[in-house]
């Protein structure tokens, strides 16, 4: 069976290939047991799925795995635990900006992503920034206070 | 940071409550790893009878002294993990971090009825806390025993029962082998709110520290050994059949297996992918079915039926007056429509069960887990007690979404195929198959008095009527393979609001109770309340503008409800209230700046919301901002205020997304609106600013806080489009082209 090796979570992990245009998201979640990355649409669409490939936010459900070979894939496990959270997590739990929490993976990355980016953010541009990314639940006020905490905290 | 209350919910299927009693011991501090040795399924977990008028149902007491509650609601994403705690261990004086709860499990947790209708806390909570009430009764009874004291002298703190001569007993010693074994008292006293420690304090979600890191087991997440993937291939039209299957067009697809009973095909694999591939490449052939009457037509059929039944819901004052309503020609008339539309959750309905020929168990995301073990034990053709039903999150819901029938698919692949099966709808599958909320036709007619007040207001309402007594909804796997389902259909309660909350010297409101909808219905998020509302307090604001009046003072002036009257203060003063008619006077330019505003006491029993806001339209586009939203709420007694004002920005940016952008769009096939570009959701980039104001009253019952804000929300965005346009916009979505269309 051929295999791909992709670098997630600084790790070097091989991923049974068996098609290589599977999107990266069946093979993190299936294949590897790293399930925070989440299904929502398949199409791009939603953002549930993103991870960070060499640091940009990248919907995982359209991507595939042949493309990823060589690059490195950040799940939002890699970015912190549940008693150690990366900062921009642990300004999402201090807003408990979650209600089901399934698109949270999306939000969570895509902060990250912005913050690297652009470390003082106004609220604008976090909402643009997080513009493809869909929540039914309605905790869009809390995601943007999130950032702005999670912005706050590295001024410190 | 929050302690990690929730055990991984992976364990949870294979405990039996004899093992999460004795677990205690095994648990050091809180962090309730999986410590607990896992059981097989089968004997060891048949579930037995859990009545509700025991004690022992709800609650358990470990010898070291923590709790375990069993709940039959669950949490949706609303905060109940931290609430029935805080509820729970009120009444026990125990800390939420001693306090493990299980959820939804039809095989652990008594049957509450399903998590619907903001029933949550009101309900479900209520008889928890009745639960924890009696248990204090008797520790204290028991204690009272064991050291020889009367029950006055002593006192129930930290997990401990306290004499007045010091000496003291944990409660966890005082249980013994069968539990407090007592009756529900439905009298047990409640502490006095004035002594509240845990209630009504904004302490954090448990379950949020795992969510934001990735760790949260989600019934998508969750792996059974030997589990296959499945996916069901829904047809082309609604009630096309199954002609012929070429299988050779997956052949070459590693372990792909494609079951077929009558009409329903579906195909498992171990590689997920493989089934999502072989999902899209089996060819199938079905026969053509244009069964549907397609989007454009959904109101003439509201108005033409059939109807099953005509009701007058509410009938007060001078009837006289109401009959004089349709010839006169001052009243004022106006259409509100509502469309039909999906739940929309974010992620997929998925689902695992596993049937063996002995028994089985099904991981749902399922609001009614307990009501759906008798629909799976009909699948399956097995005794319910063979059966066990976990709740394990979802994507958020809002009502019954595709959930109840991801299950349906896995029990009836698993059954087929002997093994695990997980099934993943699609997102096609879900906005597609999902069952909808119902569209809704009002009209509304009213004449005002010489001084500007309600003199005669009718509401006549179209909608479809839930059936009585239905046992669940028909659910999609089971009638495609032609097995016996239920006939009817649910919607929920939703002639609620559909009279004014202010005085009249008439009103009348009457439905005209429409057969089997367009689309499959179910309840969605305040069923009926959301269009009524809108109907209703858009009504209110073209009388209080054909009186000339200020919509804030046009309310107030005779509300009689005080509750009411406060959260309308509140929400004016939040929002820097301007008293005058509507429209404003001016517009700058070509964008037109309103303000409006809405109010409703939910189910005209419960929760009491106002509502306000401020828009711009693009008289160009016809495009609508939201700037900001405020918002007065009084729920009465109020658990946690933080998981209360969750609820409350959830309902009011979902509601803005459903009046702005939503509507099932379909054919005379199938439904066409199956991404998230064609059914719209709102965005980021459009997020109001949001000003809350919750009003706590620890003197008053608990109210729900899951639904009553959304109901305001369409008719306050309309009333400020009325005041920045002069243009009042009765069908929902409000779309930047059918609002440019009004404007020319």
């Amino acid at each position: 069976m051929p295999t791909i090796t992709i670098n997630v979570n600084g790790s070097a992990r091989a991923v049974d290939a068996w098609d290589p245009e599977m999107p990266l998201l069946y093979a993190l979640r299936s294949q590897l047991g790293l399930r925070a990355a989440k299904f929502g649409c398949g199409l791009g669409q939603c953002g549930a799925c993103t991870v960070l490939v060499d640091d940009a936010p990248v919907r995982s459900c359209t991507l595939a795995l042949k493309d990823v070979a060589g690059r490195r894939v950040v799940t939002a496990e890699g970015l912190g635990t549940i008693e150690r959270p990366h900062p921009v997590q642990a300004a999402f739990i201090v807003e408990q900006a979650a209600q089901c929490g399934y698109c949270t993976n999306g939000m969570v990355m895509g902060a990250v992503a912005l913050l690297g980016r652009v470390p003082r953010p106004t609220r604008e541009q976090a909402q643009q920034a997080l513009a493809g990314n869909l929540c039914r639940c309605g905790s869009h006020d809390r995601v943007l206070r999130a950032v702005q905490r999670a912005a706050d905290a590295s001024r410190t | 940071m929050a302690a990690q209350l929730d055990r991984p919910a992976r364990v949870a299927p294979t405990l039996t409550r004899r093992a999460l009693l004795e677990a205690g011991a095994l648990v050091v501090g809180f962090g309730f790893a999986p410590v607990v040795s896992a059981q097989p399924q089968g004997a060891a977990d048949t579930p037995r009878h859990l009545p509700l008028d025991r004690v022992d149902s709800f609650l358990a007491i470990r010898g070291d002294g923590t709790v375990v509650v069993h709940s039959g609601k669950v949490d949706l994403g609303t905060g109940h993990r931290i609430a029935m705690r805080q509820m729970v261990g009120e009444e026990l004086a125990v800390g939420v971090d001693r306090i493990e709860l299980i959820e939804g499990d039809t095989a652990l947790t008594p049957n509450q009825g399903p998590t619907a209708g903001s029933s949550g806390v009101m309900r479900g909570g209520v008889e928890l806390r009745q639960a924890a009430a009696t248990a204090r009764e008797a520790l204290l009874t028991l204690a009272a025993e064991r050291l020889q004291r009367p029950v006055a002298e002593l006192t129930l703190a930290d997990g401990e029962v306290r004499a007045a001569d010091g000496r003291r007993v944990a409660i966890g010693a005082l249980v013994g082998e069968r539990g407090l074994d007592v009756a529900m008292n439905p009298k047990a006293p409640l502490k006095p709110p004035s002594q509240y420690v845990l209630v009504g304090k904004p302490l954090p979600r448990p379950d949020v520290p795992a969510k934001v890191t990735g760790r949260h087991v989600y019934v998508h997440d969750h792996v059974v050994p030997g589990m296959l993937h499945g996916r069901v291939l829904r047809p082309p039209a609604v009630g096309a059949k199954v002609e012929a299957i070429d299988e050779s067009s997956v052949a070459a697809l590693p372990g792909v297996r494609v079951v077929r009973i009558a009409d329903f095909v579906g195909v498992v694999a171990g590689d997920e992918w493989a089934a999502v591939r072989a999902a899209r490449e089996l060819k199938v052939r079905w026969s053509t079915s244009t069964t549907l009457i397609g989007h454009d037509a959904v109101i003439d059929w509201a108005r033409t039926g059939p109807f099953v039944a005509e009701e007058v819901i509410v009938a007060k004052g001078d009837g006289q007056r109401i009959a004089a309503l349709a010839s006169a020609t001052d009243a004022i008339r106006a259409t509100y429509s509502w469309p039909i539309q999906s739940h929309g959750s974010i992620g997929p309905s998925c689902a695992v069960a596993d049937v063996r020929a002995d028994g089985g168990t099904v991981w749902t995301a399922s609001q009614a887990s307990h009501r759906f073990l008798a629909t799976f034990a009909a699948l399956v053709d097995m005794p319910r007690a063979r059966l066990r039903v976990v709740y394990l999150d979802g994507a958020g819901c809002y009502g019954m979404n595709g959930h109840d029938d991801a299950a349906a698919d896995a029990v009836l692949l698993s059954k087929a195929v002997g093994k695990p099966v997980r099934v993943q709808w699609s997102r096609e599958d879900e906005l597609g198959w999902d069952p909808k909320g119902p569209p809704q036709l009002l009209e509304l007619q009213a004449t005002l008095t010489g001084d500007g007040r309600i003199d005669a207001w009718a509401t006549e309402m179209w909608v479809p009527r839930a059936t009585a007594n239905l046992e669940w909804v028909p659910l999609l796997a089971p009638l495609a393979a032609g097995m016996r389902q239920p006939v009817g259909q649910s919607v929920g309660l939703v002639s609620q609001n559909g009279d004014p909350p202010y005085p009249a010297n008439a009103i009348k409101v009457s439905a005209h109770w429409l057969g089997p909808a367009p689309l499959r219905p179910s309840n969605i998020r305040a069923p009926g309340k959301v269009a009524n509302c809108f109907a209703v307090e858009s009504f209110v604001d073209e009388l209080a503008a054909k009186a000339k009046l200020d919509p804030l003072a046009f309310r107030l002036r005779d509300l009689a409800s005080p509750r009411g009257a406060e959260v309308l203060r509140r929400v004016a003063q939040l929002i820097g209230w301007q008293a005058r008619p509507s429209p404003a006077a001016t517009s700058r330019g070509n964008l037109a700046a309103g303000r409006g505003l809405a109010y409703i006491h939910y189910k005209n029993s419960e929760t009491y919301v106002a509502l306000a806001m401020e828009v711009e339209v693009d008289r160009g586009s016809g495009e609508i901002a939201v700037r900001r939203v405020c918002c007065a709420h009084d729920c009465g007694l109020m658990i946690n205020p933080d998981a209360v004002r969750a609820q409350v920005e959830g309902n009011i940016l979902q509601t803005l997304s459903r009046t702005l952008y939503e509507e099932t769009t379909f054919d005379r096939a199938r439904v066409t609106s199956v991404d998230w570009a064609s059914y719209r959701l709102l965005r980021f980039p459009a997020v109001p600013r949001l000003e809350i104001a919750l009003i706590d009253r620890p003197d008053q019952p608990p109210l729900g806080a899951g639904e009553a804000a959304a109901s305001p929300v369409p008719a306050a965005l309309a009333n400020a489009v009325f005041d920045a346009t002069g243009v009042r916009l009765r069908s929902v979505p409000f779309s930047a082209a059918k609002l440019k269309a009004l404007l020319a």
